[in-house]
């Protein structure tokens, strides 16, 4: 009785709750996996977790999971360069702004995807493809948020800097920069998603070395346990990499709500 | 007077710019074929890319891959909307269960669902269902999390005015609740069709055995580049008719 109550009022908290839909999920998949399921195809979560040893012990997995990191990591790094430069570039000058935007716009409407064939093509089947995919899906939105970042500028800030004799760097140094740090910030983790879905895409659909030849190699296999297991570490990987980049926003972008 | 007739000069001005770039690219996109002999296989003459593409309308080899791409998306996205819907609708009924679902929502959203695409191919094979069911997948949860937010956001004050006036709950949900959420649903499954039709493609081009993404993939592996330009072509303007259909109706549901 009163164990029933506690459980109750434990499940009035809404994070209690979610938690325990998550384990009722995850408990509906374990029974399914054993009794229903063949297990060529699905395996139960306890077994997956039991095997992130053996994934992790698979030769090349290890080499794989790095290789993946560091071309997310350069991927993310080289739209941020890009997607600044083109965004300034672009935004600081109405003209180029509205010359230029509607071309951006556009080639960020098309779906890149259809053209990753090239990517390969063009800068083979190695890491390479792979950050320049993702570099394609992360630089827009960056160049976006910048655009839209210094449109956003009050106009009498920049008026006021210049009546106070700013020169055209420190008007840039002092004004545009400070008010342009929470949408930099807005757009990085909206690039991290799309280096994520570049990169990612690029590695499923041709790799000798990375994660997509082991997701390949344990499809083929028909081995779920341990497809499910590197899945779940590029999903931990995708999670912990989204969640840096959006804690960055909340911190970088509190000082801008005035 | 003056000032219109400036801002009608700025406007000219930059789409001349705009003409002017894309030009500059298609001539050097041509000096770099002819010219200075970059390989065909590299980059085809895009005046032969033209030719094909004429090609490829005037012969219509494109409607069998056409039709099981958009076979594939009206299913995928028949039932991440149905989904999205009932399930966000149920979701936003109680304070409760929406502070229970939404961030569990918001956060499988964020793990780039592609991954599971191998997932898919395991349990559903090559064939069109694994890509229904990711693009359902994807599909669904931009559907579901503004359905959430256009039901359980609506304001209070109307609600409990139309209870006062004694509205039985059809009609509150007929005249308060669905047009007040019709025009942030239609944003999501705006969103969620765009992010299905993404990623049937590249489930396509992926691991398929049919389809547009099959069809250019197909093409580059047999290193038939004008070819395979010329598809790109096409499935960038069918993306292209698709999405502004798409913003059409979009803003059509929206006018109240």
């Amino acid at each position: 009785m009163t164990a029933a109550s506690a459980w109750r009022r434990a499940l009035r908290r809404p994070w209690a709750a979610r938690i325990a839909v998550v384990v009722l999920l995850l408990g509906l998949w374990e029974v399914a996996a054993r009794w229903w399921v063949d297990p060529m195809f699905l395996s139960p979560p306890s077994h997956v977790f039991a095997s992130l040893p053996a994934v992790f012990d698979t030769r090349g997995v290890p080499a794989a999971l790095r290789i993946t990191f560091w071309e997310l990591a350069v991927a993310f790094a080289l739209s941020v360069a890009i997607g600044l430069t083109i965004g300034l570039a672009v935004g600081l000058q109405p003209f180029a702004r509205k010359s230029f935007m509607p071309i951006i716009l556009l080639l960020y409407g098309t779906p890149q995807v259809t053209i990753l064939p090239l990517f390969i093509l063009y800068f083979g089947i190695g890491p390479a493809s792979k950050i320049a995919f993702g570099v394609s899906h992360g630089f827009f939105p960056i160049a976006m948020t910048i655009v839209a970042g210094v449109q956003n500028i009050k106009p009498i800030l920049l008026t006021s800097a210049r009546a106070m004799g700013a020169s055209r760097w420190q008007t840039l140094r002092y004004v545009v920069f400070p008010h342009m740090i929470p949408s930099l910030f807005t757009g990085m983790r909206l690039a991290m998603t799309a280096v994520l879905l570049g990169v990612l895409l690029a590695e499923l659909y041709v790799s000798t070395a990375g994660i997509g030849y082991f997701t390949t190699l344990f499809t083929q296999n028909f081995d779920p346990t341990r497809l499910l297991g590197l899945i779940s570490v590029l999903a931990a990987m995708a999670i912990v990499l989204n969640e840096i980049v959006r804690r960055a926003e909340v911190h970088f972008g509190r000082w801008h709500t005035d | 007077m003056r000032r219109s007739g400036n801002e009608r000069e700025g406007r000219l001005a930059s789409r001349a710019v705009q003409a002017t770039f894309l030009i500059a690219l298609v001539a050097l996109w041509y000096l770099a074929t002819t010219r200075w002999r970059v390989s065909p296989l590299l980059l085809p003459n895009p005046a032969v890319v033209l030719r094909d593409f004429w090609e490829i309308l005037r012969t219509g080899e494109f409607l069998g891959d056409l039709r099981v791409t958009l076979t594939e998306l009206a299913a995928a996205f028949a039932i991440a909307a149905s989904c999205g819907v009932v399930v966000g609708y149920l979701i936003s009924r109680s304070q409760y269960r929406m502070r229970v679902f939404e961030p569990l929502f918001a956060g499988i959203y964020s793990v780039p669902i592609i991954l599971f695409l191998p997932l898919y191919v395991l349990f559903f094979g090559l064939g069109p269902a694994s890509k229904i069911a990711l693009g359902a997948t994807i599909g669904f949860f931009p559907i579901a999390l503004n359905t959430v937010a256009g039901f359980g956001y609506v304001d209070r004050v109307l609600v409990v005015a139309a209870r006062s006036m004694g509205a039985s709950d059809l009609q509150l949900f007929r005249y308060v609740l669905l047009p007040a959420a019709l025009p942030i649903i239609l944003t999501g499954m705006r969103m969620g069709f765009t992010v299905a039709l993404l990623s049937i493609i590249g489930s396509e081009t992926i691991a398929s055995l049919a389809g547009l993404g099959h069809r250019i993939v197909h093409l580059a592996e047999g290193m038939e580049m004008a070819p395979m330009f010329a598809y790109i072509a096409f499935v960038v303007a069918i993306a292209a008719i698709l999405n502004v259909l798409v913003s059409m109706l979009e803003a059509r549901g929206r006018r109240p």
